[in-house]
């Protein structure tokens, strides 16, 4: 069996775990500890992990981060796993769901489940760059901090970022993304007030006080937790386009090709074609170079580059073009993606028709936006705002990030999608805040240095403008935010 | 149609930006290029170079060259994180001399014929790496080229992978 692992990386020395095996689909598998099963499974050859509720369409990975429901599948009988986030174990039985699951027969793996209450002083939910740097920050003042995140890893969006990050050294400039997850994640290994709860699924809060949790494990437990303050960093999804067959297997968000190549090590596919030309599509798409992927172009629909000047540049010179004002018009092939058109687009930015340019490729990797995960804090009752240039739905907060909620705050993508430099620095502030509150005086000072250095040396940047206004129109004063409270 | 519609610079841009050095500090020997055309928040490079050669006030503002201060030593070269910064050497004879960064496979040793890439990865000509050294997985290459290639080369491939 070909094994679609690469083995030798200009940037990353991928160090790969012991061997286990699992079956799938009734045949076995090898994988290595420390990948996801669907990372495990995509290096065996596989592409194809479920098909649509009705049955009728394949579907492939497509955010491989838990957040979208293309790689359902029953993993030792529980159905409806999404296999991207579940680390691959000995043993493990993996089968293909046809269609809507049945509802499994009560195990007693299901009832005799374990409750267990937690009391904190600040919940931090996801362990991404904001959630991290919150938690590295209240954990040094000795507040009792609990970080829950779904996946069996910390570090969130980090640990796929190999490039170097910009801006200043105080926040890692100069650092690639994936050293910067290894270094904050072992800070907070030594803090004894600091637990990141892994595979931990913050499922909703009640009006009773406190926040239900599963984790997963062996016995899995249900948490209950009680927190003074709560910080939702739980960061955003990719979002999809519409065109025809853009379910196809090998059809993914380019964050998805990254977990792929730069956090599991395994090649996604061998031509690919790029659609969005923002950071994100430009940066995969030097990704895939490094990986030893055949880019053939990246598509933009509107007639500028939409990512800044420099990561554009790294592409061009090593001969990826960059069609402005195109889009993809369709994918086709059988069981998965073997060609992608895309075409022209006019003023209205609607296909023109006789425009179209072929590519024969096995990967459309969609970068095309990213949506914040608003629902924790939307059941939570937190004031929303639609926005659609920072994503969707955000959340309203004060300048310093906290929610119409009294003591929850907001920090990262879920705040309105910018990137890691200001998940960093939005996460400062809120723990600053929190730390004001319990009484440290120096914390008034840090936050206003930071809150300084965001707003009026950061974001006065004229590339960043559109995010430093989407951010400005959801943030409000402390007397509107009282106002609103009631 | 600028450098936003195609991800290319021209030597104009380099001007209009103000990140060109002049003729006479070009002739005098290795320089740095500074491609960063637009203002983007990041200073890295100011705190990289070991002469203070480059400066800003605010952090998006375009870095400045102070081009009696530089070197050409291409510290700044392998801790960009654009990989948007050059070396160029034109005071040699009939050869230009190029520093550049590279990240991708095969790496790069003293002695080896590459393939010359211009800004739109066009294949312009064949070079032989006279110096490379690696800082943080970015490696710093410095190419042999013909003196009239000078701005035309921007990266290089190595056959063999």
């Amino acid at each position: 069996m070909k094994d679609y692992r690469i083995v030798e990386h200009p940037i990353i020395d991928f160090k790969r775990g012991r061997k286990v095996s699992l079956t799938y689909n009734g045949k076995i598998v090898e994988a290595y500890e420390g990948e996801s099963i669907l990372a495990g499974l995509y290096a065996a050859g596989f592409r194809v992990f479920a098909t649509s509720p009705q049955g009728d369409r394949l579907r492939g990975a497509f955010c491989m981060i838990g957040r979208c429901s293309s790689c359902l599948s029953r993993v030792n009988g529980i159905p409806n796993t999404r296999i991207c986030i579940e680390p691959v174990r000995d043993g493990l039985i993996v089968e293909t769901q046809e269609g809507l699951p049945d509802i499994p027969k009560v195990s007693r793996e299901i009832v005799d489940v374990v409750e267990e209450m937690k009391d904190v002083d600040v919940l931090i939910i996801g362990a991404g760059p904001a959630g991290l740097k919150a938690a590295e920050i209240l954990g040094g003042y000795g507040l009792r901090v609990l970080v829950a995140t779904d996946h069996f890893r910390a570090g969130g969006q980090l640990v796929k970022q190999t490039h170097k990050f910009f801006g200043d050294t105080t926040y890692y400039g100069g650092v690639r993304g994936f050293k910067i997850a290894e270094k904050l994640i072992s800070n907070l290994s030594r803090n004894p007030n600091v637990e990141i709860s892994t595979r931990t699924f913050v499922y909703g809060y009640f009006k009773e006080g406190f926040f239900g949790a599963e984790k997963i494990g062996d016995p899995s437990l249900h948490l209950l937790i009680r927190a003074k303050y709560v910080i939702v960093a739980a960061g955003a999804s990719e979002r999809s386009l519409l065109f025809e067959n853009n379910d196809l297997p090998g059809i993914m968000g380019a964050g998805g090709a990254q977990t792929l190549m730069n956090e599991y090590g395994v090649k996604p596919g061998e031509d690919a074609l790029v659609i969005g030309s923002g950071n994100v599509g430009l940066i995969v798409a030097y990704q895939l170079l490094q990986a030893g992927v055949r880019v053939h172009g990246i598509a933009e629909v509107l007639r500028e580059i939409g990512g800044w000047f420099v990561h554009a540049a790294k592409i061009r010179r090593h001969g990826v073009p960059i069609f402005t004002g195109h889009t993809i018009v369709r994918a086709e092939g059988r069981d998965r993606v073997e060609k992608a058109v895309i075409s022209q687009v006019g003023k209205d930015l609607k296909p023109l028709p006789g425009t179209e340019k072929e590519f024969n490729v096995d990967l459309v990797l969609l970068a095309v936006g990213l949506q914040p995960n608003y629902s924790l804090l939307s059941q939570m009752g937190a004031l929303m705002k639609y926005l659609p240039e920072a994503g969707g739905l955000i959340p309203l907060r004060t300048r310093y990030m906290e929610t119409s909620i009294r003591n929850v705050f907001v920090a990262g993508d879920l705040s309105g999608i910018e990137e890691a430099t200001t998940a960093f620095i939005e996460g400062e502030i809120a723990a600053y805040t929190i730390l004001e509150r319990e009484g440290f005086a120096k914390a008034v000072e840090e936050r206003e240095r930071i809150l300084n250095y965001l707003w009026n040396e950061y974001r006065q940047s004229p590339v960043v403008q559109r995010s430093r206004d989407a951010k400005l129109k959801v943030t409000v004063s402390e007397e509107e935010m009282k106002r609103l409270r009631g | 149609m600028g450098f936003k519609e195609t991800g290319v610079l021209t030597l104009e841009d380099m001007m209009r930006a103000g990140l060109m050095p002049s003729e006479e500090r070009l002739r005098k020997g290795p320089v740095a290029l500074l491609e960063c055309p637009e203002q983007i928040p990041c200073n890295i490079c100011v705190s990289a170079c070991p002469f203070k050669a480059i400066s800003m006030d605010k952090i998006y503002e375009l870095p400045r060259l102070d081009e009696n201060k530089c070197v050409g030593c291409g510290v700044c070269v392998a801790k960009c994180p654009g990989l948007a910064i050059f070396v160029i050497d034109v005071s040699k004879g009939d050869k230009a001399y190029i520093t550049l960064p590279y990240e991708f496979l095969p790496r790069p040793s003293k002695g080896v014929k590459v393939k010359l890439l211009n800004r739109e990865g066009k294949i312009v000509g064949e070079g032989v790496i006279v110096k490379a050294w690696e800082y943080e997985k970015t490696w710093v290459v410095t190419v042999e080229v013909e003196k009239n290639l000078w701005f035309d080369v921007r990266a290089i491939r190595i056959e063999g992978r």
